[in-house]
């Protein structure tokens, strides 16, 4: 522990050195104008923004990646509490109760509180990220093919299901993005594996292609001619950001228990930021002594979502870092920019690369930092940038994302390959699939095949060896569990609603106590 | 409310029978494509022993997708009306950027890419369009072609 404290003091030589603090700050600036913009959240702003790294050290790189992925979380929550737009979905649940603060002219002070619960629950995430780290490297490596195998499986599997909306769809896209990791060059036998008798698809499919695609593309043939113009005539002041006591008071339990939730959701693999936020805010309106406030404009309800979701994106970093692991899709995307730069994720990082590691721990804080004095005068520029029409914005999103692609490997093929997954991911979205998994199961799927093939090739062929050994078996049991709980619920759920067909065929019954019974 | 959530679910539902369907057949495909390659055993697994599995559980989540979905609800619900311009003209503007790209140059290129794709938004006039087309291509020269020197020729012929 003292060593880790050693290690953090020289993190912050590293962060604190001229170039990386600029790139930090240019990361923190830009992640927070993306997520601003509608439509755009931190998925996009990484992938775009990504080929811009590659002529960067490997340090910088990174501090500014991280940098636009929690400026591009403070921005989202501007938009959603200003103008009711949930810029990206993890935001969607601070709308509910902060655009009634807007409307009620507390918008000031909503703001003023989430970067208060931000700036504490990243703190917290990021302390638990210098105890633990050291802890999770002493374990990992006791990692061999089986565990990493199991503790993927359980990622993807949590990834999947705990995403929003049906968890069959979830695993089922998850399964897409094995697929589409596939694509390519077979390491072992050389065998060239659905490339469709394309040789620029010898090598595999470009992340930044298959990113783009799916959140950038997808999203404006989704949203072209439908996104609904955004009116507001709020004022934000500077004075009327700071929150009283009473109101400070008010959010601190909340904003605890928010970055309580977050930290939890974080260790865990696969769990996606929506669904944490989500689970933040409902504990929040069932611990609260008067619930109907809730959707009214509490400050508990802006406070408890935006600190989880901060904390959880620190939190995040430990399983990214020490086993390779992403916890979710933009972590998967900072795990490929890792990879890019020729840096191996996984217990060896931390004594390797130091200082990357550290450094990296120490820009969250200056980053952080960096945040709250930015956006305090700059608020009002945002709430300018709200208003950018879409007609506008999308034309010119276009515009970066062709060039984007194009300069990852000077490719136009694969400025095609963006054109295809955005078609693609339209039309699931349109099915009501959710696309996130996709992504995650694209960068595991070569390591899940890789560390599977192993596991078996050392046990000759003997499945048993997932559950023989001690912490693979932990993680298989824990994936057991969450299909059991999954199973339970669709049984408990499709026996509900063929109770409910029955009762509506009948017309005799109210069916509204068994579906209050079925969906609380 | 519960009318409109009735109609709700019963889009979904009919959406799921898709969904449904399209996951069973990227399964099966899958799997198919997989069973060419060599297979192998646990022990010494070729390359088409992943493919396999992953493409059997696809298709398994497809079936349970569409035993979700039930039958086919008789009506259908509110229906979104498909956006032919704005969804053409994206389209478009990707595959003129990656011809006149490969023609043309990048300032074409560039000017194709954002002129098409404003013109797909019923807002924006054939003026605002050539105006934002115009700055974009502004951008495109002074950021990737000067400042950071991207592999791409301003102009090309042929």
């Amino acid at each position: 522990m003292e060593q880790s404290l050693i290690d953090l003091w020289h993190g912050f030589g590293v962060a604190l050195a001229p170039q990386n603090l600029m790139w930090s700050f240019v990361g923190v600036l830009i992640g927070n104008l993306i997520g601003v913009l509608p439509g755009m959240g931190a998925l996009s702003a990484i992938s775009i923004l990504l080929p811009l790294t590659y002529s960067l050290h490997a340090v910088p790189a990174i501090l500014m990646l991280a940098g636009i992925f929690y400026g591009s979380q403070y921005g989202g929550a501007i938009g959603a509490i200003l103008l009711n737009l949930p810029t990206h979905p993890p935001h969607a649940v601070t709308c509910l109760d902060g655009y009634p603060l807007t409307r009620r002219g507390k918008g000031g002070t909503a703001l003023g509180i989430t970067m208060m619960a931000s700036f504490f629950a990243a703190s917290f995430g990021i302390l638990v990220m210098i105890f633990a780290s050291p802890l999770l490297v002493s374990v990992a490596f006791k990692f061999g093919p089986a565990e990493l195998f199991s503790i993927m499986l359980l990622g993807l599997l949590a990834g999947g299901t705990m995403s929003r909306g049906s968890p069959t769809k979830g695993v089922a896209m998850t399964c897409l993005g094995l697929l589409a990791g596939i694509v390519g060059t077979d390491v072992n036998s050389g065998t060239m594996r659905f490339t469709f008798g394309l040789v620029e698809l010898s090598d595999h499919l470009e992340l930044v292609a298959l990113a783009l695609g799916l959140f950038g593309i997808a999203d404006f043939l989704h949203n072209v001619n439908r996104a609904q113009p955004a009116v507001s005539s709020v004022e934000v002041r500077l004075r009327d950001m700071a929150p009283s006591k009473a109101e400070v008071k008010e959010a601190f339990w909340p904003m605890v228990r928010g970055t309580l939730v977050g930290t939890l959701f974080g260790a865990m693999p696969g769990t996606g930021p929506t669904i944490t936020t989500f689970i933040a805010y409902a504990l929040e309106k069932r611990v609260s002594k008067n619930p109907e406030r809730f959707g009214q404009g509490a400050l508990a309800g802006v406070a408890s979502p935006e600190a989880s979701s901060h904390s959880k994106t620190q939190v995040d970093f430990i399983p990214t870092m020490t086993l390779g692991i992403p916890g979710d899709a933009v972590m998967a995307l900072l795990l490929g920019a890792l990879l890019i730069q020729g840096i191996q994720p996984g217990p060896q990082l931390i004594t390797e690369h130091a200082d990357l590691f550290w450094g990296l721990i120490a820009s969250f804080w200056v980053g952080n930092i960096l945040l709250v004095i930015l956006n305090v005068p700059l608020i009002g520029v945002w709430v300018k940038i709200l208003r950018v029409p879409y007609r506008l914005m999308y034309p010119a999103a276009m515009f970066f994302i062709a060039i984007g692609v194009y300069s990852t490997n000077n490719s136009l093929f694969e400025v095609g390959e963006v054109l295809v997954f955005g078609i693609i991911g339209a039309i699931l979205i349109a099915l009501k699939f959710p696309v996130a998994p996709i992504l995650l199961g694209y960068v595991l799927g070569p390591n899940v095949e890789e560390n599977f093939r192993r596991a078996l090739t050392i046990s000759s062929g003997n499945i048993s060896i997932f559950v023989s050994r001690p912490i693979s078996a932990v993680f298989i049991s824990l994936c057991a569990l969450l299909v059991a709980a999954q199973l339970s619920l669709w049984i408990k759920r499709t026996l509900g609603a063929a109770r409910k067909g029955r009762a509506r065929d009948q017309s005799t019954i109210n069916d509204g106590a068994s579906r209050d019974a079925i969906d609380p | 409310m519960s009318a409109e959530a009735d109609g709700e679910k019963g889009v979904s539902r009919s959406l799921d029978y898709y969904g449904g369907v399209l996951m069973v057949v990227t399964g099966l495909g899958s799997i198919w494509r997989g069973l060419e390659y060599h297979m192998g055993t646990l022990t010494q697994m070729g390359a088409g022993y992943f493919p396999v599995g992953v493409g059997s559980v696809l298709a398994l989540m497809g079936v349970s997708t569409l035993i979700g979905a039930g039958r086919l609800p008789t009506s259908t619900g509110k229906k979104s009306t498909p956006e032919w311009r704005g969804w053409s003209c994206i389209v478009l503007a990707l595959v003129a950027f990656v011809l006149v790209g490969r023609f043309g140059g990048l300032a074409p290129a560039t000017f194709a890419v954002t002129f098409i794709a404003a013109i797909g938004d019923r807002k924006n006039s054939f003026r605002s369009s050539l105006l934002l087309s115009i700055v974009m291509v502004a951008v495109s020269v002074v950021v990737f072609w000067w400042a950071l020197q991207m592999q791409f020729p301003l102009f090309r012929w042929g």
